[in-house]
């Protein structure tokens, strides 16, 4: 607890533990800060303090954002936050340390706006203003229509039951595809794209097991390279919540304090890389026990916040189910698979990989394909192609992506 | 910054719409599969007729509420896509049932707050991961108070070490010693296991909102010799019939029906909760644990058909405490989660079977999951007097 504070109190020493850039920019925005209701300001200061960690997406859609507040008036800033200034909270919000603990501060919120039956209208509020921002704060125009892949059903031999049932109606769906060299011809195009539209974090493999190899300059996460700073976050969780009084609010603000040096990441690695790849263990449920989990929730974080030119995601099988205790107790030691449960996994996982690119700008024009790996069954949704039929062309991988990015 | 999405693609069909229009078409789709699949009639077209009046009720009105298993979406059970995953509430039960589309929850999306509230007629704003009691009377002591019922009359059957505390409430006038007995399944089995305990893991997950965490046994906790004297199982019987069981929902049917058989209590309340795997990701475990779920649903049913203190005279209720996040929200992930509080997630359904119930009848008007408590108030015979729920006329004669 601190002395209590409204926004309109603030003062750029207040910003002193703020890494450099995320001070700089908080400073240089002070006025606009001021006037921002608090059930709001401190969504914004969660975003700002991570600044200097931030893809470079995410940065200009914060300078974005503060270079379009700045430029209101005070009247329009209060129309514009009306909503968010509607919003009651308690005096007990006032002490605490917002400006330097604001997850601490949204997570109390969340809760309090629950209990007060508030958090419907907060809901509206922030669809309101998001919508709204999106309109007068345009990113530039993309470079080349945006591409995702999905690929799914690594290790299963047969499989009867349809799949890509929630795509279908969107897309092409492709049953005499030509396996045979189909990750590589989709390695070699993620390749092409990336030597194309050479930019940083443009361009992601995410592997759910073993990456097949190294591609330059596109972004790699995999599961299986994970593993040691996987099994230390177990190590950490195991050890906090043995300890007295410890509970999932408390156990929850420890996670969001870990650094990549806590977790055994090398100091010399990319920051901005290792510390999204710190929070897809800390942030996200499952992606410690589950690779299939692991694999969609990276996708949509990376979509979500790095807004990629193209993203391959490969899923793998995952560990059967055994009992919570015993997958939380460790990441190492050899586990029984469930290739067909994970290709149902991976089935949904692949329809909110193209959910979430929905979501990012230019969606109208961006493509997508899903692929049954080593089997015959695809499905491409594009603009190019029409939805909701079926196609018996017998072609390959490369043929089929030439479709969507020719 | 606050971002949300940006929504475009064919099947955004809702975005743009208000929550209540959101809900009201989900009601819609909900009830035109409804019809369409099973050929049940909708309740406002026989609502001037003389409510049926159920068989054998002589016998003493006896109750049976049970939460459908940790919230499910309509994607996965009632929408076309989904009927594959629930079998027997499509083919057995639902015919024989009064189905209301449109249930809304309005409080807080947790699953021990929002069973309080199921169980209270208020939206508790208890702490989730606290085992603490609720602020409002529970239906159990109302039901206990108003109509003289001995504390054999009243039972839960709870899924995870949380609710241990769902029996009664802190409330001035009502609790401690006037609510329902509680049992905790797996606490019961872990006792019962003692050293061998390891071998029961698949049936001991404790709850899947925050995996690592038991709230600690406190208050009124069911007594190991209970297993015998009530339940009138030695422990080398219950612990080789666990054996036999694959999940933590099948191990609560099960104490829930030799409940049923040795005790015969008058108001039974079952929380499933094998469907909150979906908090792990794996959207195959989700949909696993539903299809369990349908099957329980219809073995406890079958129960009740065959157990003659409860057959011909008693009502069973089936909802879900509340739905998941839908597909659409950018602020959730889909089926994994609870926590947008968005239409999907806030909309479910309950069925009524039994007595007193319209069987093959389908009911539009929207009600909200505080009204259960007065409805059974009105069912039973008493008056769930804080509740802030309004009984619902279609289910009282």
């Amino acid at each position: 607890m601190t002395t209590p504070m409204l926004p309109k109190s603030l003062q750029a020493e207040q910003f002193a533990a703020y890494p450099p850039q995320a001070k700089a920019l908080a400073v240089a925005n002070l006025a606009v800060l001021r006037q921002l209701p608090l059930s709001f300001l401190a969504s914004l200061l969660r975003e700002l303090i991570e600044y200097d960690y931030k893809f470079p997406a995410e940065r200009g859609a914060i300078d974005r954002e503060l270079k379009y507040l700045a430029a209101r008036t005070p009247e329009q800033l209060a129309k514009i936050f009306q909503g968010f200034a509607q919003v009651t909270l308690t005096e007990n919000f006032e002490q605490l340390d917002w400006v330097n603990k604001p997850s601490q501060f949204l997570e109390q919120e969340s809760a309090y706006l629950w209990s007060s039956h508030q958090m419907d209208a907060f809901r509206v509020a922030a669809t309101q203003y998001g919508d709204a921002l999106r309109v007068a704060t345009p990113a530039a125009p993309l470079p080349m229509r945006r591409l995702g892949i999905a690929v799914i059903g690594q290790g299963v031999s047969t499989y009867q039951e349809p799949l890509f049932r929630n795509l279908r109606a969107h897309g092409t769906y492709f049953n005499k595809v030509k396996a045979e060299g189909g990750l590589e011809q989709i390695l070699a195009v993620l390749q092409e794209r990336a030597k194309t539209q050479p930019a940083p974090y443009a361009h992601w493999y995410v592997e759910g097991g073993a990456p097949a190899h190294a591609i330059p300059a596109v972004t790699s996460v995999s599961y299986d390279s994970l593993q040691p700073v996987r099994s230390r976050l177990l190590q950490f969780m195991q050890a906090q919540v043995s300890q007295p009084g410890m509970g999932p609010e408390e156990l929850r603000t420890r996670l969001a304090r870990l650094a990549p040096a806590d977790l055994g990441m090398s100091a010399d690695g990319d920051a901005v890389l290792d510390r999204f790849q710190v929070r897809l263990f800390t942030e996200g449920s499952g992606t410690q026990i589950f690779n299939t989990t692991f694999a969609q929730w990276t996708a949509r974080e990376a979509l979500r916040r790095a807004e990629p030119l193209t993203m391959l995601v490969r899923f793998a099988p995952r560990q059967r189910q055994r009992p919570m205790n015993e997958m939380l107790a460790s990441a190492e030691g050899p586990t029984e698979l469930d290739a067909v449960g994970s290709l149902v996994d991976a089935d949904m996982g692949a329809y909110y990989h193209w959910i979430n690119q929905q979501r990012l700008a230019e969606a109208e024009r961006s493509a997508f394909v899903v692929w049954f790996e080593g089997h015959a069954q695809a499905l491409v949704v594009s603009p190019t192609l029409p939805r909701g039929t079926q196609s018996s062309s017998a072609m390959d991988l490369k043929g089929l992506l030439e479709l969507v990015t020719s | 910054m606050l971002k949300t999405g940006a929504m475009t693609g064919e099947d955004w069909k809702m975005s743009g719409l208000a929550p209540q229009e959101i809900a009201r078409r989900l009601s819609r789709t909900r009830r035109d599969f409804l019809r369409d699949a099973t050929g049940v009639a909708l309740g406002t077209s026989l609502m001037g007729r003389r409510f049926l009046q159920a068989q054998g009720l002589a016998k003493k009105r006896k109750v049976i509420v049970v939460t459908f298993g940790g919230g499910a979406r309509d994607q996965e059970t009632f929408a076309p896509e989904g009927q594959i995953n629930i079998p027997h509430m499509l083919g057995e039960l639902i015919p024989q049932s009064s189905f209301f589309t449109q249930v809304t929850n309005r409080g807080i999306l947790g699953h021990y707050v929002a069973t309080a509230s199921l169980a209270t007629g208020v939206y508790e704003t208890l702490n989730n991961f606290s085992a603490v009691p609720p602020d409002h009377p529970t239906v159990f002591e109302y039901f206990r108070k108003d109509l003289g019922r001995p504390v054999s009359d009243a039972w839960v059957v709870a899924p995870s070490n949380g609710f241990n505390r769902i029996g009664e409430s802190d409330a001035r006038g009502y609790g401690p010693g006037m609510g329902a007995r509680v049992i905790l399944p797996k606490h019961l089995l872990n006792a019962a296991a003692g050293a061998s305990s390891a071998d029961f893991g698949h049936l001991l997950h404790d709850n899947y909102e925050t995996p690592l965490y038991a709230p600690q046994i406190g208050g009124g906790e069911f007594e190991l010799q209970q297993l015998e004297q009530v339940l009138k199982l030695s422990v080398a019987d219950f612990t080789a019939h666990a054996k036999t069981l694959s999940s933590p929902d099948e191990l609560s049917v099960y104490i829930a029906k030799q409940l049923m058989k040795k005790e015969s209590p008058s108001l039974v309340w079952l929380t499933m909760h094998d469907i909150d795997i979906a908090h792990s990701g794996a959207y195959s475990l989700y949909v696993e644990a539903i299809r369990r779920t349908d099957r329980l649903c219809a073995e406890l049913w079958q129960a009740v058909q065959s157990e003659p203190e409860y057959a011909g005279n008693t009502t069973m209720l089936i909802l879900p405490d509340f739905g998941r996040d839908g597909d659409e929200d950018s602020g959730g992930n889909g089926f994994q989660h609870h926590r947008t509080g968005d239409p999907a997630s806030r909309t479910t359904w309950m069925m009524a079977l039994g007595a007193g119930a319209r069987p093959g009848v389908i009911y539009d008007s929207p009600v909200q999951s505080i009204d259960l408590v007065p409805s059974i108030g009105g069912m039973m015979g008493f008056t769930a007097a804080q509740s802030q729920g309004r009984p619902i006329r279609e289910l009282l004669g």
